[in-house]
């Protein structure tokens, strides 16, 4: 349901919480209902110059305490656990999205498809497709709004945060940066554009991308140096990175971390960070050498070698 | 605090009660101070968690004979202090302006002996920026951001105290105290040993780390 | 009461003075003696001057705002301008007048009068606070005239120190600075309140207002540091380049946001309570009843207190903390609401076969409990996890915490001056135009905050200095009732000060109201009470069966 004072739903998150939002309206409602008639009742009854019965009467005071204090605390608790669950629903991407990786910077959002399509502020996505957006900032801390989808996340720099969503609305609908990063904070808007998944298909292919993400991501890694150690016979023991993605790596220090989106990005950066056991702390640091989107190509490289889930061709 | 050995300031009805707002007075400033101090130990926590090699690693660059130096003197300094507010609760000034002189003598050792410290240091370049030593970890900057921020806080607070023991000792030279008023010098040893107590903390933390 | 001067001293024998100085006349009567005082009503005083100062800066700066937003392109200010203005404002405003409004004026005025003490634990040390309040806000106009800041009052990283070209510096300082000077008023209301309370005067027989006090107190002194630690990390990374918070040393600018809003949050509940403190004192001398459910109200705020501390992460939800984290801050938050609506519940129960009179005082201490409401239950919208995610950073957000700062906090800080002026000044307003005013700000108010609540949901979100056209509707509504509500903040401004001069004299007890402030003269001696009372009832032992005359102006 919409009405002119909410914003459009482009998704059943959307809707959800719009119908959390009913719930908590009524109840506020309710309650201001309640409180305010009383008050009003009251204030017009036991005005001065009025001839009514003042005379104290004992109340059971403790069992009216206890019992709005219960009442209150049973219906913050239902809200709580819907909001709870919504909340799961939102922050946990089912699986088998396409991935689009995002890197805000001042003050602008820049966008990478997996086909290779880059865009600024704009992001094509297909109806009814599962989206999950990889994002992270190049400077300062931003957010991804999008108010009809009911979601934002911030992105923050030194780490990848993720979004998800599932259009089922074609339209152009809001992005809005929501955290404040300086002076066009208010400006670091665009466009989310929903297409069907045939138009989707032809603005793909008319955006002639040329590399894919994971193909500019496998040029990097040999232009950097990464093949020199970690493909083949070399002088420096590096691990081996087919089908690393998403598996368990067990560190030097008994740890066992998984290999996500962040392990890779801190093995790049800050090697010495976590060292795989039985290797030792030699490898060199990519720090001020390559830009988050290049990281994001070099993940997307990674992901692709023989990992579980590769790469999907659109 | 009073005029005289015996007059009880305006604001309060008798002797035990203004005795007692101070002395709560000063404890509920102290538990500030733990809040104060207990942020830059969180985040001390925290790091150490995420970076546990890059601290160790640090950890062992630090001065640790300084460091050890400066923990014994601030330690006897307590002692002193407590001896001190011995001798005032017999009312014997003369007593207690000789362990104040000691207590504030040593503190300032330990600032000279920091001193030193933070010469050597900067002399090392183990100040994070760009003069940093590239062979340490560069998570190790953030164990060396700490460290100079938590000494010197904790260097600026033993200032302080110095200075209110020098207050204490002035009055000590005028035979303020008596057996029956001497509350100021328990109250300023209260705070002289919080700054003890943080800096034996600091010492675990900063020095300790990982020392074979 | 009559104004004649003590007899001549060429009498041996002079008689006792037909009444005693007030704290105006005795203690001198020069700025010098003022500026020098350790009279707690004195310093009262003095912090109302300061941060009447402030919040005109602070409101200035919010009219260019709502100018500038009247439409959506940013063609009023620069984008710079804009975000120094917001910046300056949110500063200023918390730290410059809201923490210190209710417990630096009308704390220290009545604290000590309320137990029946003479002053506080440590009157020098209150003179110092001020000075404090006074230096660190003079560091942070100098950072406001000299260039502004534009970090947002949040002070985000990496943004404020790494990325900011504006008096960061300055305006840190000086917030470090006034922070001492709450933390120094709160341990001084601490040890006050335990030690100095007047024979017969046990905890449960303390006036509401100090119970809001004191633990308003409690959360100054534990919380305040934190934040000075904070803005010293913040500094320091700003000055020498460190990076504590830099993600390129692997820091977390994250983790600023932790010890900032540990803070934050319950800074919050210090600029709450004690507005809720004087609506327990004003509802029910002003409904001639006894408080319903005292002990409940007492406990509630320590509770509030309380659990405060533990809600700091639901200003975090979309931040990239963990799940888990989001859930227990979630569940902390609408914990930390069933105190606050069991006060509302007992104000409206202290109504029920009270005696109502609508003066000023009651005017506002309703259009408190009203806007509170309001405003409170849509802190349960935003306790909702899954809702938060939406509003978060809109005007939604912006909406719910002007309801409770300013229809809470400020409308609370109205009630209590006007309730507490005959005290404090010797004078009685003029009613009719304290009415008008209480009515003209509390339309005021709604019209410039509600609509903010729709924007917000809409999508608009906040420190945006343009905006997309759908959302102007409602700023220009927004913007309508701000000149509304600066109509309503000046009439007071203006009759106040007039009353000083032309108002009734007033007597010691206009309202009738119990209490042990209304048991010295109005306006009171230096020393407060010519021999410390001994209490001996219960509090607000009203009586609404019985019809009093309420004196006012």
């Amino acid at each position: 349901m919409t009405l002119p004072i909410f914003p459009e739903e482009a998704s059943k998150i959307a809707e959800q919480t719009d119908n959390l939002y009913w719930g908590l309206l009524c109840a506020s409602a309710a309650v201001c209902l309640l409180v305010f008639t009383l008050m009003g009742y009251f204030l017009l009854k036991y005005r001065n110059g009025k001839n009514v019965d003042r005379k104290p009467v004992h109340l059971p005071e403790m069992k009216i305490e206890v019992t709005w204090t219960l009442a209150s605390l049973l219906i913050f608790m239902c809200f709580y656990a819907w909001g709870a669950k919504n909340y799961f629903l939102i922050e946990r991407p089912p699986p088998g999205a396409m991935e689009i990786d995002v890197v805000g910077k001042q003050w602008m959002w820049k966008i990478q498809h997996p086909e290779g399509n880059r865009e600024i502020d704009q992001l094509h996505v297909p109806l009814g497709r599962l989206v999950k957006l990889t994002m992270t900032s190049q400077d300062v801390i931003h957010s991804f709004f999008l108010p009809e989808f009911r979601i934002k996340q911030d992105v923050v720099p030194g780490r990848y945060t993720t979004e998800w969503f599932q259009a089922d609305k074609i339209g152009s609908f809001h992005i809005f940066c929501s955290e404040y990063c300086g002076t066009s904070h208010s400006r670091m808007v665009g466009n989310i554009v929903v297409m069907s998944p045939a138009d989707y298909q032809t603005w793909l292919t008319q955006g002639q991308p040329g590399n894919t993400l994971a193909q500019s991501g496998e040029r990097l890694f040999r232009e950097l140096g990464c093949s020199g150690c970690h493909v083949g016979k070399s002088v420096v023991r590096a691990p081996p990175l087919e089908g690393l993605f998403g598996k368990p790596v067990p560190l030097n220090n008994q740890e066992v971390v998984t290999a996500d989106e962040a392990y890779l990005r801190d093995s790049i950066l800050f090697p010495a960070k976590q060292i795989v056991g039985g290797y030792t702390n030699d490898m060199p640091s990519f720090s001020g050498k390559i830009s988050e989107e290049e990281l994001l190509q070099v993940i997307a490289y990674l992901k692709s070698l023989g990992s579980q889930t590769p790469v999907r061709e659109q | 605090m009073a005029n005289s050995a015996t007059a009880v300031a305006e604001q309060f009805d008798d002797m035990p009660q203004q005795l007692e707002a101070a002395t709560l007075g000063m404890w509920t400033f102290l538990a500030t101070e733990i809040l104060f101090f207990g942020a830059l130990f969180l985040a001390y926590i925290v790091y150490r968690h995420t970076y546990p090699q890059a601290f160790a690693d640090a950890s062992r660059h630090t001065k640790i004979i300084h460091g050890t130096i400066n923990t014994a003197l601030l330690l006897t300094s307590s002692f002193t202090m407590s001896l001190g507010i011995h001798a005032s609760q017999r009312g014997r000034n003369r007593a207690l302006l000789g362990f104040l002189l000691v207590t504030m003598f040593l503190g300032c050792c330990f600032l000279a002996v920091k001193g030193l410290e933070y010469k050597s240091d900067i002399h090392e370049h183990l100040v994070p920026g760009r003069h940093f030593p590239h062979e340490m970890p560069v998570q190790s900057q953030i164990f060396w951001f700490l460290y100079w921020i938590m000494t010197g806080v904790h260097s600026v607070h033993l200032i302080a105290g110095i200075g209110l023991l020098a207050v204490i000792a002035w009055m000590a030279a005028r035979e303020r105290f008596s057996a029956h008023y001497h509350n100021p010098v328990i109250v300023s040893g209260l705070y002289w040993h919080f700054v003890d107590v943080i800096w034996v903390w600091l010492y675990a933390l900063i020095y300790l780390i990982n020392r074979h | 009461m009559n104004a004649t001067l003590p007899q001549s001293e060429t009498r041996e024998i002079p008689p006792p003075p037909q009444r005693l100085l007030t704290y105006f006349e005795e203690g001198g009567r020069t700025i010098g003696s003022w500026l020098l005082s350790t009279d707690h009503k004195r310093i009262g005083i003095l912090y109302l001057y300061s941060i009447l100062f402030f919040f005109t800066v602070a409101a200035i700066a919010a009219a260019l705002m709502r100018m500038e937003l009247v439409t959506p392109p940013g063609d009023m200010v620069s984008s710079e301008t804009y975000n120094k203005l917001f910046t300056i404002h949110g500063t200023t405003m918390v730290w410059f007048f809201l923490i210190p409004s209710i417990p630096s004026v009308l704390g220290n005025f009545v604290v000590p009068l309320m137990i029946g003490a003479r002053d506080l634990a440590f009157p020098r040390l209150n003179l110092l606070s001020w000075y404090l309040f006074n230096f660190g806000g003079l560091l942070a106009i100098y950072a406001i005239a000299f260039g502004g800041v534009d970090t947002g009052w949040t002070f985000y990283e990496p943004y404020s120190s790494a990325f900011s070209n504006t008096h960061v510096l300055t305006m840190v300082a000086g917030i470090f600075v006034a922070g001492f000077s709450s933390i120094l008023t709160g341990l001084n209301f601490i040890v006050t309140i335990h030690k100095m309370r007047a024979p017969g005067l046990t905890w449960f027989k303390l006036p509401l207002f100090l119970w809001s006090l004191y633990t308003t107190s409690i959360i100054l002194v534990m919380a305040t540091p934190v934040l000075a630690m904070t803005l010293v990390l913040v500094a320091a990374e700003r000055i020498w380049g460190l990076g504590i918070f830099d993600p390129k040393l692997g820091g977390d600018p994250v983790l600023f946001q932790h010890l900032f809003w540990f803070y934050s949050h319950p800074a919050v509940y210090i600029m709450i309570l004690p507005g809720m403190g004087v609506v327990s004192e004003l509802v029910t001398c002003f409904a001639r009843k006894p408080i319903f459910g005292y002990h409940f109200v007492a406990f509630a705020s320590v509770a509030i207190g309380l659990i405060g501390f533990f809600v700091w992460g639901h200003h975090m939800f979309v931040s990239s903390q963990s799940v888990y984290a989001t859930l227990v801050f979630s569940m902390a938050s609408y914990l930390v609401a069933v105190p606050s609506a069991i006060k509302v519940f007992n104000w409206t129960m202290t109504l029920y076969r009270g005696r109502i009179y609508l003066d000023t005082p009651m005017l506002y201490a309703l259009g408190f409990i009203g806007l509170f409401t309001i405003g409170g239950l849509t802190g349960l919208f935003l306790a909702a996890a899954g809702f938060d995610v939406h509003v978060t950073d809109t005007y939604f957000v912006v909406a719910h915490f002007h309801y409770i700062m300013v229809g809470g906090m400020v409308t609370g800080f109205l009630g209590g001056l006007h309730y507490w002026w005959p005290k404090i000044t010797g004078r009685l307003y003029p009613e009719n135009l304290g009415r008008l005013a209480a009515l003209v700000i509390f339309i005021g108010f709604n019209v410039t905050f509600f609509p903010q609540y729709v924007v917000g949901y809409l999508g608009m979100p906040r420190r945006y200095h343009s905006y997309a056209p759908e959302f102007q509707v409602f700023n220009v509504m927004s913007s309508a009732g701000a000149s509304v509500l600066g109509v309503g903040y000046v009439l007071p401004l203006i009759y106040l000060i007039w009353s000083l001069k032309h108002g009734k004299k007033a007597p010691p007890n206009p309202w009738k109201a119990t209490g042990l402030e209304w048991q010295t003269p109005s306006p009171p001696p230096k020393h407060n009470f010519a021999q410390t009372p001994i209490v001996t009832r219960e509090p607000y032992q009203y009586s609404p069966e019985i019809q009093e005359e309420l004196i006012h102006g």
